[in-house]
């Protein structure tokens, strides 16, 4: 029982990170039909960031406490901004040739992680984090690790904010319009351009923060932490149904799950191919996903 | 009146236009031929090549760089087939040519079979792979397809490094047992064999290639790239093309993946990454997708940075520069992805198509002077 009890949290507190990843990663294939293979990138920038500033390198930030959140926000931020740089400088002057938009963000998704090892190191770095959530709860007899909850929480949170935001906003409005029908809402003078840069922010914004999070759970940071998580996140988003976040909160529910308790009960990478053949079978039944095409 | 003063004139013009057009033309048709009889005599010359080459040509270092670059040359042209001739966009291509490696290398150290043998069993199993993944992949179109291909490919990847059964060697991949490979192609002293092995399937993929682009199913394959309804709409379906040129490109990745384990001397967990595919992407992209010499172009220039900007990053003139210029500098990748950046930006359809930029800005400059 305690061994179900935590798998099925590990499990969970994994299916956070894909979908802080893959939410993203949906909305910007579903709005602009660009598959983000630099979104990797933006989450080890997030997880770098933090890692930065809760080294000391920040005034204010540290390892415990306020400090932490601070370093957490910092890290976040960073992630955005990048986000929003790489939208104006790299994915807006293609934005007539949609597979050369793929191609540039490969270019980035190359570069980002080379140059952060060039900068820090090639090896991983011990990522510092509050006592407080280093340590584990007791949950139906399992000794459970607390930053899975933490993870889990901040999913919770991103996907509310994120159903908010695409529900009740104007701005999310145009998004899931966009979505649906680009032309059309393009055609009825609304520039739907404003909304890729935004659709990038929140898309960065929630990678970055799974970053910040990520170090979190795996004790450390290093450079290609992102891109790994990356081919995951892409077989979130696919099985989700390209552009839809709540197909992705429940692919990444689903994924992680698998993952996990193949991983545990049959071999060790076992749980990986699972994945990948569960995608594989899952396309060839339902080639849209398990929700279809809906913001 | 006016037309039967301005025919005699245009007779006039024309004998005297077309052999000065045939003269320029002839010995620049035949250019290919040229470079190709320059490369097989390579081996024979120790011409130093400053900057380019460490070693003079003919030296066993240089001639095992040019061999790998010729190798990457040919695999981008055989990738281009799926991507510039057909507008597949696989995101699983290694997986095809490290069958060929992981296959052929098996065959040799677990079943003992003789080399020959074990090649085409290992060829043969690399275009069986790419006729049944392709067989399934194709039921979907477009992202789809793309995602699945590197479903596959990240598939066979942790398989080959879970290595169960402990064939394939894991991590570390497996070395090719050189007493079981033909004594011609061991050795450093046979270095030139191999180069001219490399030589053959780079020729054999441009052959293949070209051959193929411009047969019937090749002109299905430029409708398909160009408009798949409308090819359905006149009664074929894409749906056999497609796998037609997923089995010729997966066939051609299986023959290099042979050629790459006898010139590395053994299969890397590295060939079957997603990575891989990415990289044969960027040659592609950077050299000129859909263009005749542009994929060979791409791959055999990425390669050759790959290298040479891996030893530049330590060389001392690097490690003096201040850290701004150092880091950025010390990073293959880095630099790698923003040229291809760069490249997708200001240079659509890659480095096959500057000639004709240039010609037309020069051209455009004439007649503005005019």
């Amino acid at each position: 029982m305690s061994t179900l009890v935590l798998l099925t949290m590990t499990g969970l507190g994994l299916g956070a990170l894909y979908f802080l990843v893959a939410s993203g990663l949906s909305l910007i294939f579903g709005l602009m039909d660009v598959l983000n293979f630099a979104h990797g990138a933006l989450l080890s920038i997030g997880a770098y960031g933090t890692w930065w500033a809760a080294s000391g390198n920040l005034p204010g930030a540290g390892p415990g406490g306020a400090g932490f959140v601070l370093a957490v926000l910092f890290g976040t931020a960073v992630g955005t901004a990048a986000a929003v740089l790489l939208e104006l400088a790299v994915v807006r002057p293609l934005y007539t040739r949609p597979r050369e938009q793929v191609l540039a963000t490969v270019g980035v998704g190359l570069a980002v992680p080379a140059l952060l090892s060039g900068i820090w190191g090639s090896d991983a770095h011990t990522f510092p984090g509050p006592e407080a959530l280093g340590g584990t709860f007791g949950l139906l007899g399992a000794q459970v690790p607390v930053n899975r909850l933490v993870l889990v929480g901040a999913a919770v949170v991103v996907l509310v904010a994120l159903r908010l935001f695409l529900g009740r906003t104007r701005h999310g409005l145009v998004v899931r319009a966009g979505v649906e029908d680009r032309a059309m809402v393009t055609a009825l003078g609304i520039d739907v351009r404003k909304a890729f840069t935004l659709v990038f922010a929140i898309g960065g914004c929630a990678a970055a923060l799974g970053g910040a999070l990520g170090g979190l759970y795996f004790g450390s940071v290093d450079p290609h932490q992102g891109t790994s998580l990356l081919i995951f996140a892409f077989v979130v988003v696919v099985t989700g149904g390209m552009g839809s976040v709540t197909g992705a909160a429940v692919a990444s529910v689903v994924i992680g799950l698998v993952q996990q308790f193949a991983n545990y009960y049959t071999a060790a990478g076992l749980g990986d191919l699972a994945v990948v053949v569960l995608l594989a079978v899952l396309l060839l039944i339902r080639p849209r996903g398990l929700t279809g095409r809906l913001a | 009146m006016s037309t039967a003063t301005d025919t005699p004139d245009r007779t006039d013009k024309r004998p005297a236009k077309a052999p000065a057009r045939a003269g320029r033309t002839r010995p620049l048709r035949w250019w290919p031929a040229v470079v190709l009889l320059v490369l097989v005599v390579a081996p024979f010359s120790a011409v130093p090549v400053p900057g380019v080459l460490d070693g003079p040509l003919g030296s066993a270092g240089s001639l095992q760089l040019l061999a790998t670059c010729l190798l990457f040359g040919a695999l981008a042209t055989g990738y281009d087939l799926l991507l510039g001739r057909t507008g597949l966009l696989s995101f699983g291509h290694a997986l095809y040519f490290a069958a060929g490696s992981y296959a052929t290398n098996l065959f040799l150290l677990e079943a003992g079979l003789p080399f020959a043998l074990a090649t085409v069993l290992g060829l043969l199993f690399g275009i069986a792979l790419a006729l049944a993944l392709g067989s399934v992949s194709l039921r979907v179109t477009g992202i789809g397809f793309s995602m699945v291909t590197l479903a596959f490919a990240q598939a066979g990847s942790i398989l080959v490094s879970r290595n169960p059964g402990g064939i394939t060697g894991g991590e570390e991949g497996r070395a090719a047992p050189s007493d079981l490979l033909p004594s011609s192609l061991v050795g450093i002293d046979n270095t030139a064999n191999l180069y001219w092995i490399a030589l053959a399937y780079l020729v054999l993929t441009l052959g293949v290639v070209h051959w193929a682009v411009r047969s019937p199913t090749g002109r299905v394959w430029e409708g398909i790239k160009e408009n798949e309804r409308r090819v359905e709409v006149l009664g074929l379906k894409p749906y056999g093309f497609k796998l037609t040129a997923f089995v010729v490109a997966g066939g051609l990745a299986a023959l290099g993946g042979i050629v790459h384990l006898l010139l590395t001397g053994g299969s890397t967990p590295q060939t079957t990454t997603s990575d891989f595919t990415l990289s044969l992407l960027v040659m592609v992209v950077l050299g000129g997708s859909g263009t005749r010499w542009g994929p060979m172009v791409g791959g055999i220039l990425y390669t050759w940075a790959d290298h040479r900007l891996g030893d530049l990053a330590g060389s001392g003139a690097v490690a003096d520069l201040p850290a701004v210029l150092r880091v950025p500098l010390s990073q293959p990748l880095f630099l790698l992805g923003v040229l291809f950046v760069a490249v997708v930006h200001l240079l659509p359809g890659g480095l096959a198509r500057l000639p004709s930029r240039l010609r037309a800005a020069s051209n455009r400059k004439e007649t503005g002077e005019q």
